[in-house]
């Protein structure tokens, strides 16, 4: 029987936690919540010996205990209530060995909590190059405790860490009795202000405990990081290497992610044939090869370009990179009423909102954070792109070469720069409107510059791309079998008759011709085909009939569904293999016989999906990133009722 | 003087400010009095300011900056 030993893990941001943590745990790890609010849990299991085996608990990167923020207060409920299904047996505080200073005022505050803790102190592989020296023995005695110095660079020092994890009894309880009881007690001070002064005596504590213990040769410490900044932070060139960054990320996303997604694309399709070819008829099989097999395909899509942006975004994290665009950005955002921080949220945007408004969350000020939450979901997604694609080649001539772009491309990075620009529009428009008093309050760390480990990248992708396929997939997958069902069956004699109703009034009909008319008799009289005419008065004057209406209402569940909707719609009982798009274009209005998808209802169909918020998964997060209905209400029928004006007066301008 | 009014190179010492008025994670980063200021790098506007802060590099805006006293060294 194997022993299950409960280690937290704790440490400022950048110190090199997260290695650590994926060092110690390797695939053995998973991400979960915290009860009742947003915060990640990452736990992971390592290995000590063979009886015993430590539970990892990754807490989020905070300079402090102080509880001013919802990442604080887990870490010290985690680290406090002895009662806490999470509460440790060892506490590991992880320092960065450069800045010992700052990052020991953490480790006197888990020290005051009274568990077992030891000071990994990391980075030891650069002590030389930067001329540190540290007095380990005489440390440890000072602060009543073992420190291993260890490199999650060059696997340094890991196994004795194990070690003293598994001898976690025989360190010391002691706390280090800073905290002034009489500044508690001050009744003049406010909460404030009692935690400045505390952490003024920490400071004083650690200055006394590292004056003859650490040492660094100033001359060495400088060099890289002010070369490299010079360049990168410059108020001319800094913008032109960002822009240029930026402009090749999205480059190389589109073409390297072309070939996978046209392979997805195509291995779905052919599962759904094989499956409905080689599986007994009947409706499970239907089930299976319209609404579930397209269902899944329709999420695997995506994963792809979600993957590699996320790819990008955290090597430009993990280089340190980020920070400095940060610091670029943040007077220009401000005057939209963002932060330097929201470029984060607005660029992950591009691949999904989810996770790009979950990124929102270390904007310190409110107003800005709510702002960044409200205007994300207008930068064009992953998931506009299918629908995007298939409307401009119906409905654009591909035409001539343009600078290297042909008509199909330059429409794309038009809907792009339009998204963008609503995005920035809103923000300053919310900007004027939201009577919101917060403090501007903005700190941002600027790390030194490092190469990106290749383990953190790749843990940091999967668990975004895992987060994406799970959250937005349930739903999506949910969407598309309900779809189904909806369209599969119908109410009163008109549908369940229809075959009899369609052989009287089409006697001279057979064969094929019959069996289509049949189906989409079927349709137009199903669940949702009823519910489509029944809202086709209110979206005609945008040029949309009822088949583009049902896709409407289901696209309400995620954009991506609206090409999945007209290809369960167009083929639900069809037997022919013609594609989608030769489906589409041979649908025509009954009355006039002129083609559906015609150039005013395909600009104003653009337009719809560029602005309308159609992810159901987006309103969840926004309710729980803003606690509360209002806000994503607000976002929800804003960003609609604008889409629907705009696709409107297109319409009703261009036809 | 404030540390908004240094100049690139600039190096200070950090003498008083309203506690109220700074975030406590500059307090815990290492804006306390006594501690030394540099200033590294300003963005275009002089705002944000890039500072190293008792050894750590960090980035604040003015308005934030501006509430810092300081005494050059």
């Amino acid at each position: 029987m194997s022993k299950l030993l409960k280690v937290a893990l704790i440490g400022n941001p950048n110190t090199g936690k997260t290695s650590l943590f994926n060092t110690l745990t390797g695939l053995n790890q998973k991400v979960g919540n915290y009860p009742g609010i947003t915060v990640d849990k990452k736990t992971g299991k390592c290995k000590l010996s063979d009886t015993i085996t430590a539970e990892i608990i990754d807490l989020p990167g905070t300079y402090s205990l102080n509880a001013s923020s919802e990442d604080e207060n887990i870490a010290v409920k985690v680290l406090s209530e002895k009662e806490n299904d999470n509460y440790p047996d060892i506490v590991i505080v992880i320092a960065d060995v450069e800045n010992l200073k700052r990052n020991l005022l953490l480790y006197t505050q888990v020290k005051d909590l009274g568990l077992p803790t030891v000071l990994a102190i990391n980075m030891q592989d650069i002590m030389v190059s930067k001329g540190i020296s540290i007095n380990i023995d005489a440390l440890e005695k000072e602060l009543n405790t073992k420190i291993i110095l260890i490199s999650t660079k060059k696997n340094v020092g890991i196994s004795n860490l194990k070690e003293v994890m598994l001898a976690y009894k025989s360190i010391s309880l002691k706390p280090c009795n800073i905290t002034d009881s009489s500044i508690l007690k001050d009744v003049s001070l406010n909460k404030k202000q009692k935690q400045h002064k505390d952490t003024v005596k920490r400071y004083q504590f650690i200055k006394k405990v590292l004056e003859n213990n650490y040492k660094v040769e100033v001359h060495r410490a400088k060099g890289f990081r002010a070369k490299l900044d010079k360049v990168l932070t410059h108020r001319v060139f800094g913008y032109l290497i960002f822009f240029a960054i930026l402009f090749n990320i999205f480059q190389a996303l589109f073409t390297w992610s072309e070939y996978p997604m046209e392979l997805i694309d195509t291995s779905f399709a052919f599962l759904s044939d094989w499956t409905k070819g080689n599986l007994p008829a009947g409706g499970f099989t239907r089930l299976l090869s319209e609404g579930i097999i397209p269902g899944i395909g329709g999420i695997v899509i995506f994963i792809p370009q979600i993957a590699f942006l996320f790819l990008f975004l955290s090597i430009l994290e993990e280089t340190g990179y980020m920070s400095r665009v940060v610091f670029l950005m943040d007077k220009i955002m401000r005057k939209f009423g963002l932060s330097g921080k929201s470029v984060v949220p607005l660029i992950s945007g591009t691949a999904c909102a989810i996770p790009a408004i979950m990124a929102a969350r270390n904007i310190e000020n409110w107003k800005e954070r709510l702002i960044t939450i409200l205007v994300t979901p207008f930068t064009t997604c992953a998931a506009r792109l299918p629908v995007y694609a298939i409307i401009i080649s119906l409905v654009i001539p591909k035409g001539n070469y343009f600078l290297g772009m042909n008509n199909h491309a330059l429409v794309l990075m038009s809907l792009y720069v339009l998204g963008f620009a609503a995005a920035i529009s809103s923000a300053y428009l919310l900007n004027k409107t939201l009577k919101i008093n917060s403090k501007s309050y903005f700190v941002i760390e600027m790390p030194n510059y490092k190469m990106p480990l290749f383990k953190n990248v790749f843990y940091n992708v999967l668990d975004k791309t895992k987060a994406f396929v799970y959250g937005a997939g349930k739903i999506i997958l949910a969407v598309s079998i309900l779809l189904w069902v909806l369209a599969s069956y119908g109410p009163g004699k008109e549908f369940n008759q229809a075959e009899s109703i369609v052989k009287t009034e089409y006697a001279h009909l057979d064969g094929n011709a019959l069996e289509s008319k049949i189906a989409s008799y079927k349709l137009e009289h199903s669940y949702i085909g009823t519910f489509g005419k029944f809202i086709e008065p209110s979206i005609k004057p945008l040029g949309y009939d009822w088949k583009i209406g049902i896709a409407l209402i289901t696209s309400f569940a995620a954009r991506e569904v609206f090409v999945g909707t007209l290809a369960t719609i167009y083929s639900v009982g069809s037997e022919d293999e013609a594609t989608l798009m030769e489906k589409m274009k041979k649908e025509v209005h009954l009355d006039t016989m002129k083609p559906v998808f015609d150039f005013p209802t395909g600009i104003s169909l653009l337009l719809f999906y560029a602005f309308a918020m159609q992810c159901m998964s987006t309103v969840a997060i926004v309710k729980k990133e803003t606690n509360g209905w209002k806000w994503p209400l607000i976002q929800m029928f804003g960003m609609t009722i604008f889409a629907y004006l705009v696709a409107l007066v297109s319409y009703q301008i261009l036809h | 003087m404030t540390i908004a009014d240094l100049i690139k190179g600039d190096k200070a010492i950090i003498s008083s400010f309203i506690v109220d008025e700074i975030p406590l994670k500059l307090i815990e980063m290492g804006c306390i009095a006594g501690n030394s200021v540099e200033l590294v790098q300003s963005a275009p506007l002089k705002d944000p300011l890039y500072l190293n802060l008792n050894g750590t590099f960090l980035a604040i805006r003015k308005e934030t900056a501006s509430q810092i006293l300081v005494e050059k060294i």
